[in-house]
């Protein structure tokens, strides 16, 4: 599905000096796998995600997403690229403050051009499947509570049938229980639905969740173990 | 993205805000209200100018006597003063110029006339029984001057109404009675109807008497002060032209046309030059309305910019889910745009209102022009387009983690 080859980020900090994110890291991932990116604080690892969301590109090094090298990817590629095979939950979760929970659910389906009252259907089913509530649908982000934004967060991401669902710290701003049920809904979707799902956490309980624990500290990979076969 | 879908993230991005969404259209409002009002002014007043300038006559060709300059010496008599044209070219041109419809050779002078002890200082004009149809004067009461009158060097007026105001008051019946001109009585036959004021002096102020009557009675002489000419339509205006000055450089034995020792002014010409004049005038308070378009286009510019700096992560967070650079700058774009486009709406409804006041309170006859409504439309999406290219070519060149990291 997806593999990085010895890739580097250097940062170019205000004053000229250099910063060096990833210092080098390779792995592969395959169709249908459960990754959890484990490090602390300043490891490297939502840099490293970007590059897998195609959201940024490596200093050096490569990504390949299907065998192909996403540096080669044209603008609209990308944006093509993102659009029907990622979906990407944010950790700041990043919804439109002025739209309703399902219209910034629908919001990747505006983009990929699919019919009004297809949208809508998309995007209750998302929902669902993130587990939020109905009676929640017309409410504006600012209205709900955390694990609820965290659902629509999820819901966004999994709107458009991704192959590929990107997670960073979908739990960090959670209480434990509600963490949990998230996690939950991550594991049904990687076993019930075969999507791949990839997420970055800095906590071990979390990381049990997945079926493969890659830790990263101070952009080198350290550690890369399957937590249950 | 789909046209309706952008339309609708237009108007929850601008209803979003709406004060200032307001504000900024209001710039564009002004800017589009002025140039639809001041064109609308502009054009009204040249149609005021040209009516009244077509209400002397149509299609008039007007000869006057000019200086004469002998060669070697610029010694100029006053122009008009001069007396260089008689009742012998009047005739001539009557005989020889087949083209025009009508001629009426006219002389005028102002003399101190009085009227059962009332007496006003006017205009008193010896012409023929052509002078209503060549000038478009009309007959209120009684008749104009016949051949009859000219023939018998009748002592005979005709009287514009300001005058006869002037004489005998308002309402009075003055056909019939008796006014006198340098002691020599006259007989009132006839009124003449309102003009209103022209350009070239009020026609209603005047006393219209035989020109062979004027010429031995009063002048003294058989010169004219102006030969009226009408063509029989406006494309043979400039033929005839050419016709009298070649008579009368004949006539005056004149060989070089720029020593001609008189004038002909074709009222196509007087039009044109009138027009030019507010034309330019209209060009001018366009220009001044058009520096506020300007002015309210930066403010479009202003507040796009303030929205992409806003909207940063909003915009980073739209790449993320798959929007291309052109579907960023394209919502820019229309943003901007559907700003102007609702000032200039509302700026020519506005304008419009304005126009339709200054016509209402009897300022001006104002006329709205649908070039000018395309005009604001197009200036207004043209600003639009102009002022929200940069913000949306900067909200759509932005790297999708930077703007998604922007605080």
């Amino acid at each position: 599905m997806l593999e990085v080859k010895n890739v580097v980020k250097t940062y170019i900090s205000g004053d000229g000096g250099q910063f060096q994110a990833l210092k080098g890291v390779s792995f592969k991932i395959e169709d249908g796998e459960f990754v959890a990116i484990m490090g602390p604080s300043g490891s490297g690892k939502s840099t490293l995600m970007h590059i897998l969301g195609a959201l940024d590109n490596p200093t050096s090094g490569a990504y390949f997403f299907n065998d192909k090298n996403v540096a080669d990817f044209s603008e609209d590629e990308l944006a093509d690229l993102r659009k029907n095979k990622i979906g990407f939950v944010f950790q700041q979760f990043n919804l439109l403050p002025r739209a309703t929970v399902i219209r910034n659910v629908m919001l990747p389906l505006v983009y990929a051009e699919v019919e009004e009252k297809e949208r809508e259907e998309r995007a209750t089913l998302a929902l669902k499947a993130a587990g939020l509530e109905e009676s929640r649908f017309e409410h504006r982000p600012n209205q709900l509570s955390g694990g609820q934004v965290q659902r629509v967060a999820i819901a966004r991401a999994l709107v458009n049938n991704p192959v590929l669902i990107l997670a960073d710290e979908p739990t960090g701003n959670l209480d434990t229980k509600t963490g949990k049920i998230v996690l939950e809904t991550f594991q049904k979707l990687n076993q019930e639905q075969g999507r791949t799902i990839v997420l970055i956490t800095h906590e071990r309980e979390v990381a049990q969740h997945a079926g493969r624990v890659i830790s990263i500290r101070d952009g080198e990979l350290v550690n890369d173990a399957k937590t249950r076969v | 993205m789909k046209t309706s879908d952008m339309m609708q993230e237009t108007y929850m991005a601008l209803s979003a805000n709406k004060a200032r969404s307001f504000l900024t259209i209001l710039g564009i409002v002004i800017g589009i209200s002025s140039v639809i009002a001041m064109i609308a002014i502009g054009e009204g007043a040249k149609g005021t100018i040209q009516n009244s300038i077509q209400s002397i006559g149509s299609n008039l060709i007007l000869v006057m006597p000019g200086a004469q300059r002998g060669p070697g010496f610029q010694v100029s008599a006053g122009r008009g003063s001069a007396r260089t044209l008689t009742q012998a070219d009047a005739d001539a041109i009557i005989k020889e110029i087949t083209l025009a419809q009508a001629v009426a050779p006219e002389i005028s002078g102002r003399y101190q006339v009085t009227a059962k002890g009332k007496n006003t200082n006017t205009s008193v004009v010896g012409t023929v029984p052509a002078y209503p149809a060549v000038r478009n004067i009309q007959i209120d009461q009684g008749d104009f001057i016949s051949e009859q009158h000219l023939r018998g060097l009748s002592k005979v007026a005709v009287l514009g109404p300001t005058a006869r105001d002037d004489l005998f008051g308002e309402g009075v019946q003055a056909v019939g009675q008796v006014i006198r001109v340098r002691g020599i009585e006259f007989k009132i036959i006839g009124i003449t109807r309102t003009k209103g004021g022209g350009g070239f002096g009020s026609q209603d102020d005047m006393i219209f008497i035989p020109i062979s009557t004027a010429q031995k009675f009063l002048a003294g002489d058989s010169y004219v002060t102006t030969i009226s000419v009408q063509a029989k339509d406006s494309q043979s205006m400039a033929e005839i032209q050419q016709e009298i000055t070649g008579l009368l450089l004949n006539r005056h034995n004149i060989s070089d046309p720029q020593l001609a020792d008189f004038n002909t002014l074709n009222q196509a010409d007087i039009v044109a030059a009138a027009s030019s004049v507010t034309q330019t005038f209209t060009i001018l308070l366009a220009a001044v309305a058009g520096i506020s378009l300007v002015v309210g286009g930066i403010g479009i510019m202003n507040m796009m910019l303030t929205t992409v700096t806003e909207r940063t992560r909003e915009i980073g967070l739209r790449k993320a889910i798959g929007a291309k650079r052109n579907e960023i700058n394209f919502q820019f774009l229309t943003e901007a745009v559907a700003l102007t486009f609702l000032g200039g709406l509302i700026g020519v409804i506005l304008g419009w209102l304005i126009s339709f006041g200054v016509t209402r309170l009897g300022i001006l006859q104002t006329k709205v022009s649908l070039f000018s409504i395309l005009l604001a439309f197009g200036v207004s999406a043209a600003i639009g387009i102009i002022f929200g290219y940069y913000p949306a070519r900067r909200a759509a060149a932005l790297n999708p983690i930077d703007a998604l990291r922007y605080e």
